[in-house]
């Protein structure tokens, strides 16, 4: 088996009273595209920061590409590329200024053609020569990706990358992810935005409190956790809600869970066996909104 | 997306580095870059600063006072004034970028990267240097017409110019990490710096203060920085060079030593 991309074992982070990582142990494969989820507090930054050297981890060790980010952090940071949760930029440079100064941290001086395709890539050519200051919130999100990428590194860890970013912008930024993804870029991400995890990662760890509570395949979550449902408005509800289903607050709706399709058959015939009166139904498949929520609850 | 199981991933590596010295280097030439950018604020504004304190002070005094014998007051006044601007500016300049970057965010572009705390520490102190030296220069050059000023040793000149400007830019490296807003800067800056440089013998010598005062100006380590500059320019000063360059060696050696101590501990940068 290859090294991993990214090796965590028992991190524990503590701030005051507060235990923000309790012990996590993760390992992330070359090549993944690996979603980091959790609600507010749950660790997720603290975690990626640990990697990233930012925070320094009460006990534990993180290794990316097989370098120690303590004891190796120089070829630690030199496989990593993080894009900040924060919209962060220094107003004294224009963006290939920036670019260039970034690379150079990185020991890089000569990467001018993988600047120009990055800039490409990101739809920046036109604003290379602009101060960052000029940019608008959105332009400032792609270059802060720019700034993680420009020394090529092998995995890059975006940190809420589509926070307040608009719909065109967030497809774009997806795609040519992606495509980093496919040439074999190991991607971790981060995002309150569930529909773009379940859609762009293969595999997911939900954090809570400092600990992970579910670790899968995204295939596999959604078939372990997550249930189907079937949404109806009836003639009669105290009839459904008689037969175990539970009241969905906008417009009257009731909605049963249920495991499989040819559960649905024997409940509409209960249901007609009842007199409920059937007025409307939804089928509602499962989604990882559901996963999250289970999880979260069950954890 | 990519499943890792069926299609292992092509190997990717991350660019080659050119020289190992090429992230101090570009800190450097950011940090130089930073404020050349904004050189009328932070290399032509203390130039006039120091030049009008030049022209009202000499005004005032030079037809008054003489020092180490014959020398023009005004003569004796621009070593201290140009030795003030260097101290000065430099603190600014480490001091400023700092506490800038750090309550704009922004300083997680220089942690991110694999520079070492020693090269973060040399990269903003010789930036600070240089800042200094040029308001330094600046201050010497438009002084030159007004007066006729020797220069007896041009390496002492060279050397506490140096060293002060590396201890201040050490100085500007504590306070910059150690302050949270600005206010907190500038409490640092003027209770701090600007009475101890003001104190230090850049408007006169101490030999015409009362002997209490001589005294106390001994516990002062911007007097020595002072004294053992304008040695390099009149052969003459208010103490010995030797015991100036000493205590100014101590002082820097103590403070790069502190301002070491907490980049490697990630003091208030790396939680």
């Amino acid at each position: 088996m290859s090294m991993p991309a990214i090796r965590i074992r028992g991190v524990t982070k503590s701030y005051g009273a507060l235990k923000a990582l309790g012990g996590v142990d993760l390992e992330i494969a070359q090549g993944e595209f690996f979603g980091l989820l959790g609600p507010n507090g749950a660790g997720k930054t603290t975690l990626i920061s640990s990697l990233a050297g930012i925070v320094r981890p009460d006990g534990g060790t993180l290794e990316v590409m097989g370098h120690d980010v303590v004891g190796d952090y120089r070829n630690a940071r030199r496989n990593l590329g993080v894009v900040p949760q924060e919209l962060v930029f220094d107003p004294f440079f224009s963006v290939r200024e920036l670019l260039r100064i970034q690379s150079g941290y990185f020991g890089i001086r000569s990467n001018d053609d993988w600047v120009d395709e990055i800039l490409a890539s990101l739809d920046l050519t036109g604003k290379a020569n602009a101060n960052m200051r000029a940019l608008s919130g959105g332009m400032k999100r792609r270059v802060l990706v720019a700034q993680a990428l420009v020394h090529r590194p092998p995995v890059i860890v975006l940190d809420e990358p589509t926070a307040g970013v608009d719909v065109e912008l967030r497809q774009g930024l997806w795609h040519f992810i992606r495509k980093l993804n496919r040439d074999g870029h190991t991607i971790v991400l981060t995002t309150h935005y569930l529909e773009e995890a379940e859609t762009l990662c293969g595999r997911i760890a939900m954090l809570k409190g400092g600990r992970i509570v579910a670790l899968d395949t995204t295939g596999n979550l959604l078939r372990r956790f997550a249930t189907h449902s079937l949404r109806v408005r009836l003639q009669r509800p105290d009839a459904g809600l008689a037969l175990g289903g539970a009241v969905v607050e906008e417009g009257g709706w009731i909605e049963f869970a249920f495991d499989s399709y040819g559960d649905v058959e024997s409940l509409l015939a209960r249901l007609r066996e009842a007199h409920a009166g059937l007025i409307e139904m939804q089928l509602g498949e499962p989604d990882l909104e559901r996963v999250f929520v289970e999880v979260m609850n069950r954890a | 997306m990519r499943d890792p199981q069926a299609h292992p991933a092509p190997r990717i590596e991350p660019m080659p580095v050119d020289s190992p010295l090429t992230g101090f280097r570009t800190l450097l030439y950011k940090e130089v870059l930073r404020f050349w950018k904004v050189s009328f604020q932070t290399v032509a504004a203390p130039v006039l600063n120091a030049v009008l304190y030049l022209l009202i002070f000499s005004h005032v005094l030079d037809r008054h006072v003489t020092v180490y014998g014959d020398v023009g007051y005004t003569t004796f006044l621009v070593p201290g004034l140009v030795m003030m601007s260097v101290l000065q500016n430099a603190f600014a300049n480490s001091s400023s970028s700092l506490i800038q970057s750090k309550i704009t965010g922004n300083i997680i572009f220089v942690l991110l990267p694999p520079l070492s705390y020693r090269e973060f520490y040399a990269a903003y102190v010789i930036a600070s240097i240089l800042r200094g030296l040029f308001v330094g220069v600046g201050v010497l050059l438009v002084s030159l017409p007004f007066v006729d000023l020797p220069i007896a040793n041009p390496l002492w000149v060279l050397a506490f110019a140096l060293m002060g400007g590396a201890i201040l830019g050490s100085f500007g490296v504590i306070a910059g990490i150690w302050a949270e807003k600005f206010d907190q800067l500038a409490a640092f800056q003027n209770f701090l710096i600007m009475p101890l440089t003001m104190l230090s013998g850049v408007f006169y010598s101490i030999h015409s203060l009362p002997q209490i005062w001589q005294n106390v100006s001994h516990f002062n380590p911007f007097f020595f920085m002072i004294d053992g500059f304008r040695y390099g320019f009149f052969g003459q000063s208010d103490t010995s060079p030797w015991l100036s360059l000493g205590v100014v060696g101590a002082c820097f050696v103590v403070l790069a030593a502190l301002t070491l101590a907490m980049l490697g501990r990630g003091y208030k940068l790396r939680s």
